[in-house]
């Protein structure tokens, strides 16, 4: 049988992720996929430690640890640096969704609307996790993180960040899953072969923020796109929407919500707020698909 | 080549010059014709450089620390809030070790909105790790970035060349610029021992602990201090090859002076004319404008200190619940002397009011009167 | 490029320390095989070779190993107990019933 994504190991073991951690997963498929030729901006996420400790570093190519909120601008000037020198190499910004739903959002927009020629992968854990999951703009409705108690659930839905992305009509963004490596590393493929800014959002399921057991992280990931908790899709030039994986008869939430200790706390009509929330937002994106 | 141009051109001269390679940049009134000028030499091709106009000064700098880890030369300018915007990763291109040279406009902070001049928005970045010099006029401005640019590369600190709002910034005056031939001899290209390079890979900057951070932090003050005999040897190779020599500090008339008056920037200007007066008076007075401020030439002032009467540090700027900072750092350095003379220090220029020549003899005579220091601030020009 | 090391490394002087924090070796020292409780084993009689367990694994601890037969070019999945942290998520992921059992570490 032949193997259905890259070969190449290039991230390297011993690193200090959790027990099936879908960040690790994430950069495993990326660096495949993007190959040595590229450099990687990284703020402060769990990457920051997963990578290991100096002098010593997992990932074999270079990694340029960064402030928290400048994710996206160190990438812009390293690519500035290598550009002005004549050299062409993959310029990744590497950031978790704290620091690109919230921290890092004023940065990575502005490279975006200057369109500077940049890789800009969020994978995306849902709280901050490294310090201990606190909520970000990404955490979903209704769910349990350290500053959003059982008794006080979060009470707002998860950022539509890719809408506000695709308000830059930036030439491609597209949303992935570590579920679905083969489509994951297609998009790769195209963002690394288009120029300008380019935005990918990678589900990363994280076992200790969720409250759920390391061996699930690919089949929450897959079960978040059976759901349509998490659509795959792409757009081109902020306008050209596509779904790339289409879910013939989806599944309800709560077969991706009971695996989770997160919404252990939910009540069967917060489940059905959830499901009716799924519901809503995949009606506004089939509006942008034109479906 | 003489040019009439304002201290902010000044600036823009001297990175293209020195042949700065990225810009990344956010305009900030009185800093924004610095910018101005830089984006236009780079889009027309006078520089080959790229210019990134960053969304915000934060952005400015950690697309310049990005842009110099890979081992190209940069530039960038700021003032007062941007450069307080900045305060973060101002310690970040310290600690990644990466000799950006920045111009700062010394504008007061707000609030209450202002723009006119005061050095506390760069005195409070003192203990980032950056270099800071003082400049006083727009040729000591074009020649320093040349300089800066040196000093950091070598010692792999970053530095910043500071001038007055609008009293610089905006001021016409003829400028020599240096030959581009000559510049290039003085200042070859920037060749870091580690940079970003896929062909090399290291990670820069990741988790350290007290086993290791200690010796990173030592290894800063170290290079910093480095510098300080850099900054004198650059500056005397400058005046052999350019004709204009510069050095740590600036004095005039000391050799005779039983008084001292300390101060920097334009202010030490102001003050050179107040000594030529008082000087007519029969005042045996001398003038110690100091240049560089980070590192601090702790050694040069105390050997001039050793021989005066008295001395008085002029300030424009002010570290609350203190004092003014320059005197702070000026009585820091004899503490340890034997008899070290008495050390006055003014306040004086806050937020851009003008200190005369008259302001400086006043201030000059007033000292004169005075048995000791009694405070550790005398207001000058505050309408109390 | 990098070097593999035994242990971690902590430069003992400062004369030995690089002038700011880059990494020159990899994480190879780390063997996370310590932290696994459960381990996973590959039934190869079970196994048909399908790379899903290997595709799947985050550290990554399984090695895909070529070999031909019948003139064919085919891999074959090899948990390195080193490094495998024991998430278990090959397990889940198998699609073959059996091909992939768990034990309990120290068994
Ligand atoms: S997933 Fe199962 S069947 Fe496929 S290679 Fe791995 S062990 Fe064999
Ligand atoms: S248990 Fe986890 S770490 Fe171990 S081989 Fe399987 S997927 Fe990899």
């Amino acid at each position: 049988m032949k193997l259905t994504i890259p070969e190449e190991e290039i991230m390297g073991h011993g690193h200090l992720a959790c027990q099936g951690c879908g960040g690790a997963l994430a950069m495993r498929y990326t660096l495949k996929t993007l190959g040595r030729n590229t450099v990687l901006s990284v703020p402060a996420c769990c990457w920051s430690v997963i990578d290991g400790p100096f002098p010593h570093s997992a990932v074999n190519i270079p990694v340029f640890h960064t402030a928290f909120e400048a994710a996206a601008s160190t990438a812009s000037g390293i690519k500035a640096g290598f550009e002005i020198q004549g050299k062409d190499v993959n310029v990744v910004a590497w950031a978790g969704d704290g620091g690109t739903y919230d921290i890092g959002i004023q940065a990575l927009s502005g490279a975006a609307e200057r369109n500077d020629d940049i890789l800009y992968i969020c994978y995306d854990n849902e709280a901050y996790m490294n310090t201990g999951v606190q909520r970000s703009g990404s955490t979903p409705l209704k769910a349990w993180t350290t500053t959003t108690p059982v008794a006080h659930p979060k009470d707002r839905p998860k950022k539509d960040l890719i809408s506000i992305m695709a308000a830059h009509r930036m030439p491609y963004i597209a949303t992935a899953s570590v579920a679905y490596p083969e489509d994951l590393t297609e998009k790769l493929e195209k963002a690394k072969s288009i120029k300008g800014t380019r935005f990918l959002l990678i589900f990363s399921p994280c076992p200790p923020g969720w409250r759920a057991d390391p061996k699930n992280t690919v089949k929450l990931a897959r079960l978040a796109v059976e759901t349509k908790v998490f659509n795959l899709l792409e757009i081109e030039n902020g306008l050209d929407w596509r779904i790339t994986k289409k879910i013939r008869k989806p599944k309800p939430v709560i077969e991706y919500l009971k695996l989770q200790g997160r919404f252990r706390h939910l009540t069967e009509d917060d489940v059905s707020l959830i499901q009716e929330n799924v519901e809503k937002e995949w009606n506004i994106l089939m509006n942008k698909v034109g479906e | 080549m003489r040019k009439v141009m304002i201290g902010n051109h000044a600036l823009s001269y001297g990175a293209k010059i020195s042949r700065a390679q990225v810009i990344p940049a956010y305009p900030i009134t009185p800093q924004t014709e610095v910018v101005e000028l830089l984006s236009e030499m780079c889009a027309n091709g006078e520089m080959d450089a790229k210019f990134i106009k960053v969304e915000s000064e934060h952005s400015a700098m950690t697309a310049s620390i990005g842009a110099s880890a890979t081992g190209a030369r940069v530039f960038t300018a700021t003032s007062a809030q941007g450069l307080a915007l900045m305060h973060e990763v101002l310690h970040w291109a310290v600690g990644a070790r990466t000799p950006i040279v920045m111009g700062n406009i010394n504008r007061a902070m707000a609030p209450p909105w202002t723009i006119w001049t005061e050095q506390t928005d760069s005195l409070a970045q003192r203990d980032t790790g950056w270099m800071q010099l003082y400049a006083q006029n727009s040729q000591e401005v074009l020649d320093s970035v040349i300089q800066a640019y040196k000093v950091a590369e070598a010692v792999q600190i970053p530095a910043m060349v500071i001038l007055a709002a609008f009293v610089l910034s905006h001021t016409s005056e003829a400028v020599e610029l240096p030959e581009q031939g000559k510049v290039d001899e003085f200042l070859p290209p920037y060749e870091p021992e580690y940079r970003i390079d896929p062909a090399n890979p290291h990670a820069f900057g990741g988790l350290t602990g007290p086993d290791g951070y200690f010796e990173l932090r030592y290894q800063i003050q170290k290079a910093i201090e480095d510098a300080l005999p850099k900054w004198d040897e650059v500056g005397a190779e400058f005046g052999e090859v350019f004709g204009r020599k510069y050095g740590l500090i600036e004095t005039y008339k000391v050799e005779d002076a039983k008084n001292l008056i300390i101060s920097s920037a334009t202010l030490a200007s102001t003050a050179r004319t107040a000594v030529d007066t008082l000087r007519e008076k029969g005042e045996k007075v001398g003038l110690l404008r100091i240049r560089i401020f980070r590192p601090f030439p702790s050694a040069q002032i105390r050997s001039i200190l050793s021989s005066v009467d008295r001395a008085v540090v002029v300030d424009r700027n002010i570290s609350f619940g203190a004092s003014g900072i320059f005197y702070q750092e000026v009585k820091a350095a004899v503490y340890n002397e034997k008899n070290p003379p008495p050390i006055f220090g003014v306040i004086a220029g806050i937020g851009g009011r003008d200190v005369t020549k008259k302001d400086i003899i006043d201030i000059y005579e007033d000292i004169m009167r005075m048995d000791e220091p009694k405070s550790d601030i005398i207001w000058k020009g505050v309408r109390l | 490029m990098p070097e593999k090391t035994e242990k971690q490394i902590v430069f003992d002087k400062v004369k030995d320390t690089p002038p700011l924090a880059v990494s020159l070796y990899t994480m190879d020292y780390n063997k996370t095989g310590s932290w696994r409780n459960v381990r996973p084993v590959i039934d190869y009689e079970k196994c048909t070779g399908c790379m899903t367990c290997w595709k799947f694994c985050p550290e990554p601890a399984i090695d895909a190993e070529k070999y031909e037969e019948d003139g064919k070019e085919k891999y074959k999945p090899v948990i390195d107990y080193e490094y495998c942290k024991g998430c278990g998520i090959c397990w889940v992921e198998c699609p073959v019933e059996g091909a992939i059992y768990t034990e309990e570490e120290g068994e």
